[in-house]
């Protein structure tokens, strides 16, 4: 009988003590000014520019976003969503700003307002070591394996024709399909095709690069005010090289 | 109500405007067009070679499933090649309806025809393969339900097995399959839809590749799901008809 009350009674000693912690979390919440939560929406399959790491996105979007955020002194929340849902979702309110390796497009500005530009974006075309395609030139006509929806294939299209585009899933499978002849080159961005051509023997990048692209952050048409804001801090970083610091980090030249 | 009528107009000017942009605009609507010639060229290819080879099978596993108590007594080669063809399919069986089809799609694509780039031949051969072995059970399981008594009385009136399986089997299996079978044919359209995977412009595809352009999600696919709809619905009504005509005989 005393051993049981003895037992109890540290419990309940236990009990109050963790509900004093408890308590004492709760003020110091209250204490502090709640911070403004700013959304980013990403769709983290673009490595380098966002990727995920364990549980968490990471990469040069998210770094400078976590930077902007300070600068403004906002709290990022990152939402990695599809790509093709950023732009809808930032129309409707439900992210504040789309930041994903975006490039500026008339199609895009049609539906939201970027910011500056952040980086640019090389998108290179893939061949086989033993291919005839030596120029941009000799591409016309031969069979072009791009991932879906991306700008290299909407480019690709108006500058090839359908009837030479051939579209994949993501850009490992029209690599594998270039290795196989089904295409004669893949056009994706430079960072990836980087990649690829060093794990697959018999690939190279065709020299002359496809394309140079803006990459910039997406803003719903009406919210300006962010916009402004955004700009002023993301020049701020830019000027201060924090910005290049970053890009640095991830693609080493 | 004028206000109303108002609002409406103006709503269906909008929509309008928007099917303008998404389908005229830079000639998009032909990639749905693309999209749905191949689908139907895969659908019906898929169907053809399903069939084949589940006719194949069906007539292997039932024939030895039936015979193989007087073919072991009689003896001879018949009943061990009989045998290892019925072990054959049944493993055919067990890895196609064992593994996702867009697993088998990408095999095929990549491993298998490698050296092809026609992903409509590829794409009806993967689909072909793996509709198959559905199409067989579903014949297996109508030969089956078909009365014993049925196969005895044909036999005794002096007709080979096959003649029996001809004349009195399959024209009784065929009618009892028919709903089931239209049910695999409808599946088998709907599974097309994964042949974007394999670089083809299949009717799922195209309404992605649209959505994707113009940022407009709602008009492509809802646009795209229609004309599934429309397909499945032609296809089930050509078979209530043939349905109808063998019923026919019923009374």
């Amino acid at each position: 009988m005393k051993k049981s009350f003895k037992i109890i009674s540290v419990v309940l000693a236990l009990v109050l003590v963790i509900g004093c912690f408890a308590a004492c979390q709760k003020d110091d919440k209250t204490k502090e000014p709640q911070k403004e939560v700013l959304v980013m929406a990403t769709n983290a399959e673009f490595p380098p520019y966002e990727y995920r790491e364990g549980d968490a996105v990471t990469g040069i979007d998210a770094e400078i976003a976590q930077l902007i955020a300070d600068k403004l002194g906002m709290e990022l929340k990152i939402e990695d969503v599809a790509f093709e849902s950023i732009i809808p979702g930032v129309q409707s309110g439900k992210y504040d700003f789309g930041m994903a390796g975006m490039t500026v497009t008339e199609d895009r500005l049609k539906d939201v307002i970027f910011s500056d530009s952040y980086a640019t974006g090389v998108q290179v075309v893939i061949i086989k070591e033993d291919s005839d395609i030596a120029s941009l030139d000799d591409v016309a006509g031969k069979k072009i394996g791009v991932q879906t929806n991306t700008t290299g294939d909407i480019y690709a299209t108006d500058d090839y024709g359908e009837e030479n585009i051939v579209r994949y899933e993501n850009g490992a499978v029209a690599v594998q399909a270039l290795l196989n002849g089904k295409v004669d080159c893949v056009v994706i961005d430079n960072e990836p095709a980087k990649s690829y051509v060093a794990a697959n023997e018999g690939l190279k990048i065709l020299e002359t690069e496809y394309m140079v692209e803006d990459y910039a952050i997406c803003f719903a048409k009406d919210n300006t005010e962010l916009k402004d804001k955004v700009n002023t801090a993301l020049n701020e970083l830019i000027d201060d090289g924090s910005v290049q610091k970053i890009i640095d980090k991830y693609i080493k030249a | 109500m004028i206000p109303y009528l108002m609002s409406i107009s103006a709503a269906f000017a909008e929509l309008a405007d928007d099917l303008r942009f998404v389908f005229i605009e830079k000639d998009r609507y032909q990639q749905i067009i693309t999209g749905f010639f191949n689908t139907l060229k895969i659908t019906a290819g898929a169907l053809l070679v399903g069939v084949i080879i589940g006719i194949f099978i069906a007539a292997v596993r039932t024939s030895f499933d039936k015979n193989k108590e007087s073919m072991k007594l009689r003896g001879g080669p018949g009943y061990v090649l009989l045998g290892i063809l019925n072990a054959v399919c049944k493993v055919y069986l067990t890895v196609i309806r064992g593994t996702p089809v867009v697993v088998q799609l990408m095999i095929a694509y990549f491993v298998i025809f490698a050296a092809s780039d026609n992903g409509v031949l590829v794409g009806i051969f993967a689909f072909g393969i793996n509709s198959g072995a559905y199409v067989a059970e579903i014949f297996r399981a109508g030969i089956m339900s078909v009365e014993n008594g049925q196969f005895e009385a044909g036999r005794s009136l002096g007709f080979s097995y096959l003649q029996t399986m001809r004349y009195i089997i399959v024209p009784q299996m065929f009618k009892a399959v028919l709903p089931t079978l239209c049910n695999e044919f409808i599946a088998l359209l709907k599974e097309t839809s994964v042949a974007g995977y394999v670089g083809v412009i299949d009717l799922t595809k195209a309404g992605n590749v649209i959505a994707g352009r113009t940022f407009n999600y709602f008009i492509p696919l809802f646009a795209v799901a229609i004309i599934y709809l429309c397909m499945v619905m032609l296809l089930s009504w050509g078979v209530s008809r043939l349905e109808r005509r063998l019923r026919k005989s019923d009374r």
